[in-house]
């Protein structure tokens, strides 16, 4: 019994027991909620367009590790949470091939031609989506009504288009509470915004429901809390100072913080754990420029929302701030 | 990413590891049977190996000096058993590594008595001599480090020791042998403090334990004698409070400069056992003979803490107290620094304070190793606050001279938090291990 071969390993030989995937899968059940909440406000069209994203996501995965002779690692769940995120940040009557093609488009320039996950310099989820933007300008500002009364039993003429067919637009565009602020000058609730109850991209219109996803992340140790502090405080005192100089042409900090995606944007997109700063200093700074950047979007450029290209553009700048912000070693120079 | 670490009157960062101790922290120290062979190699404590001074086919007793110190960073070696020296040569040590050692085959039969030696008290010896007494005793820090006891109480020209911390933090999980060290050699361990004293010049004593041993905090508590500038501090649980750096940075609020002891803030820190083993041994004029070893794990019949003799093989102790069928691997040490030993052939040395048995059932395989997601939790284990995220990259790289420089490699003192916090699994103490390795042989090249 004593005589046979013993394993050997490196200490540590107790290891904490939560793994990647673990965390990855949370992040999914996480944002789960406030997923379902747009295809109860949205309906069926909101349901297609998620399950588009989310499988294509996963196919693009699995596919390119395959055609690059690695394991998949599809079982990470990494991919699943791109391609729902993307889903979550895009209108519900989008159709569904630019759909899909927005979730290849995620991993392969969003994340595998970097090397796959952990090498990603973007939030993957973003990625797609800017291209979206920029290759379907007009079909990604086609809002579509909530709680349609019939939205369990039809859905939007566009989710079916075919590829590269005109997309039949039976939406609306410009009227999300924040185009409608931007335009005309027209302030939404807050009760309103913050349960949801208003027309916008399929997943971020429910900020209760991403705060609570977000506070079960924190809770389990899973997201990093700085990211959407600095974000959201940052959004809070910089709209609320404009808002006291002049409160006929800019917003209520309030109405800033619980309208368009900058929910979403400050607890699931920024905080990807990639493409933000390891250390706790680094992720206020990361929060702060993010949070600055939709403000000064929203107010001073030329489209009604900027969380999207205010985190991309924090995510290009996280390595540098990696490099400037580094802890002080114990022991070594002044405290 | 811990919103209340502040709120604790301790060092910053750290892990709270499960504990494990429940299992033998009640059971006291019991005397272990003497192995028909012992197995001692000249290496048991970090520095230059002990000469031996005995030959092949000699009668020994127990306790007779069989190796001499090899030079200042070196400490004498005692017999643990009265015996006959079997054969000199080559002897396996846990590195893996053979060093020049000697088989003792133990008299069944003998009373295993130690003689008295010239003894030191500490009311009449000097400073020099109670230094030269602890060197002669083959006293080396019994935490696990192994390291001659005696080379850490030389104070250097120009420093002053302040305050000697006595560590009986224990914050290894599994490992109980520092408790029961303290709840059952209380008198040794004041004597020895004594000694201590005398040798360091310190004004002031504090006695640190960790809160999960309230008792023998307690205990030592009431026998401080009347009028000696003893504390006992009792320290919050977190894991590695009882690493020099951290202790001292709980207990004094400084912190020891990067690349230094804890004499340059003034302070010296002993663990409890070998304090103890300074009392018990130095009035006697003997050397350490055997130590304190907890043996615990799922894998263990008859857990315990046990007084076993230096050099007894691992398989001889395996085999005493009973192991499941299906054993997988064997530590020795706590599961956060002990070394994974290869095969039952080596023994017990001093620097051995846990053997752990875990059978295959109970071995969690770490085989998914995922890339780094670069989530910050080794950032916010690491003690010493370097980035393990980056330089698991840099060393993945093989940039380790960019991680010497850059990012403070060589301060690591491979507690192992950032690999236990690690959800991808990264073997991140094995890459600074093999950085550190290169580091050095190149700067050993150059010079």
């Amino acid at each position: 019994m004593l005589n046979k071969t013993l394993n050997i390993s490196t200490s540590p030989h107790a290891v904490q027991g939560v793994s990647t995937a673990d965390i990855m899968r949370n992040v999914v059940w996480a944002l789960l909620p406030a997923a379902f909440f747009g295809v109860y406000a949205f309906g069926l069209s909101a349901l297609f367009l998620l399950i588009t994203t989310t499988v294509s996501a996963v196919l693009t995965e699995h596919f390119l590790c395959r055609f690059s002779n690695k394991e998949s690692t599809v079982s990470d769940w990494s991919a699943v949470i791109t391609g729902l995120l993307l889903g979550m940040t895009l209108p519900p009557n989008f159709p569904l091939w630019m759909a899909f093609l927005g979730g290849v488009i995620s991993i392969t320039l969003g994340k595998f031609i970097f090397g796959g996950l952990g090498c990603n310099v973007f939030n993957p989820a973003l990625v797609g989506r800017a291209f979206l933007q920029a290759a379907f300008p007009v079909a990604i500002t086609t809002w579509y009504p909530a709680f349609l009364p019939d939205r369990f039993s039809t859905y939007s003429v566009a989710t079916f288009t075919l590829p590269f067919m005109e997309p039949a637009l039976d939406g609306f565009t410009g009227a999300t509470p924040l185009a409608a602020f931007k335009f005309s000058h027209q302030a939404t609730a807050i009760p309103e915004l913050a349960l949801g109850l208003i027309s916008g991209s399929t997943g971020e219109t429910c900020a209760v429901l991403i705060i609570l996803g977000g506070l079960y992340l924190i809770a389990r140790n899973m997201m990093n809390w700085r990211i959407p502090a600095s974000i959201l405080l940052t959004v809070f005192a910089f709209c609320g100072l404009l808002n006291l100089i002049n409160s006929e042409l800019y917003p209520t900090p309030l109405f800033m913080l619980f309208s368009g995606g900058l929910m979403l944007g400050a607890v699931f997109m920024a905080t990807d754990l990639v493409a933000s700063p390891v250390t706790p200093l680094g992720n206020w700074v990361y929060g702060a420029i993010i949070g600055l950047l939709v403000v000064v979007i929203r107010i001073w450029g030329g489209l009604p929302e900027g969380v999207m290209y205010a985190v991309l553009l924090g995510n290009a700048i996280s390595p540098h701030i990696d490099n400037l912000i580094k802890p002080r070693v114990y022991g070594t120079g002044k405290r | 990413m811990g919103f209340f670490n502040f709120l604790q009157n301790s060092f910053k960062h750290g892990i709270h590891p499960a504990e494990h101790k429940n299992e033998t922290k009640d059971l006291p120290i019991r005397q272990f049977p003497f192995a028909p062979l012992i197995i001692l190699p000249t290496l048991q404590h970090t520095g230059i190996p002990s000469q031996i001074i005995v030959s092949e086919g000699q009668e020994v007793v127990r306790g007779q000096l069989l190796a001499k110190a090899g030079g200042f960073v070196s400490v004498p070696l005692h017999a643990p058993v009265s015996g006959t020296i079997r054969k000199m040569g080559y002897v396996p040590t846990i590195s893996g590594k053979k060093v020049p050692g000697i088989y003792l085959e133990s008299f069944p039969s003998s009373s295993q008595e130690v003689p008295e030696g010239k003894g030191i008290q500490v009311e009449s010896a000097t400073p020099e001599e109670i230094l030269q007494g602890i060197q002669d005793a083959g006293i080396v820090g019994l935490g696990g480090a192994a390291f001659p006891t005696h080379v850490k109480l030389k104070i250097p020209e120009g420093k002053r020791c302040e305050v000697l911390i006595i560590n009986g933090v224990e914050c290894e999980p599994y490992l109980t042998t520092d408790h029961r060290v303290m709840l059952e050699q209380a008198d040794d361990i004041f004597l020895g403090i004594q000694y201590l004293q005398k040798v360091t010049g310190a004004q002031r004593v504090i006695i640190a334990v960790e809160a999960n041993k309230q008792n023998a905090a307690n205990h030592l508590a009431g026998k401080v004698p009347r009028e000696a500038p003893i504390k006992v501090q009792i320290l919050p649980v977190k894991y590695p409070q009882g690493a020099e750096k951290m202790l001292v940075s709980t207990l004094l609020g400084k912190e020891v400069p990067s690349g230094g002891l804890p004499i340059d803030i003034g302070a010296v820190v002993i663990n409890v056992a070998t304090t103890a083993e300074i009392g018990r041994l130095l009035p006697h004029g003997q050397g350490i003979q055997e130590r304190v070893i907890t043996i615990t794990g799922p894998g263990v019949k008859q857990k315990g803490n046990y007084l076993i003799p230096i050099g007894t093989p691992l398989r001889f102790v395996l085999e005493q107290v009973g192991t499941a069928e299906n054993i997988s691997e064997v530590y020795l040490g706590g599961p956060m620094m002990g070394t994974a030993v290869a095969n039952l052939d080596i023994s017990v040395t001093k620097g051995t304070s846990g053997i752990l048995v875990f059978p295959e059932t109970e071995i969690r395989r770490k085989e998914n190793i995922y890339p780094c997601i670069k989530c910050g939790a080794c950032l916010d284990a690491c003690p010493i606050f370097l980035n393990p995220s980056k330089l698991g990259i840099l060393a993945k790289a093989g940039a380790h001279d960019e991680m010497a420089e850059k990012y403070h490699l060589m301060d690591c003192f491979e507690c192992g938090s950032c690999a236990y916090m690690c959800p991808s699994n990264i073997p991140l103490v094995q890459y600074f291990r093999l950085s550190k390795n290169r580091v050095r042989k190149r700067k050993a090249s150059i010079t």
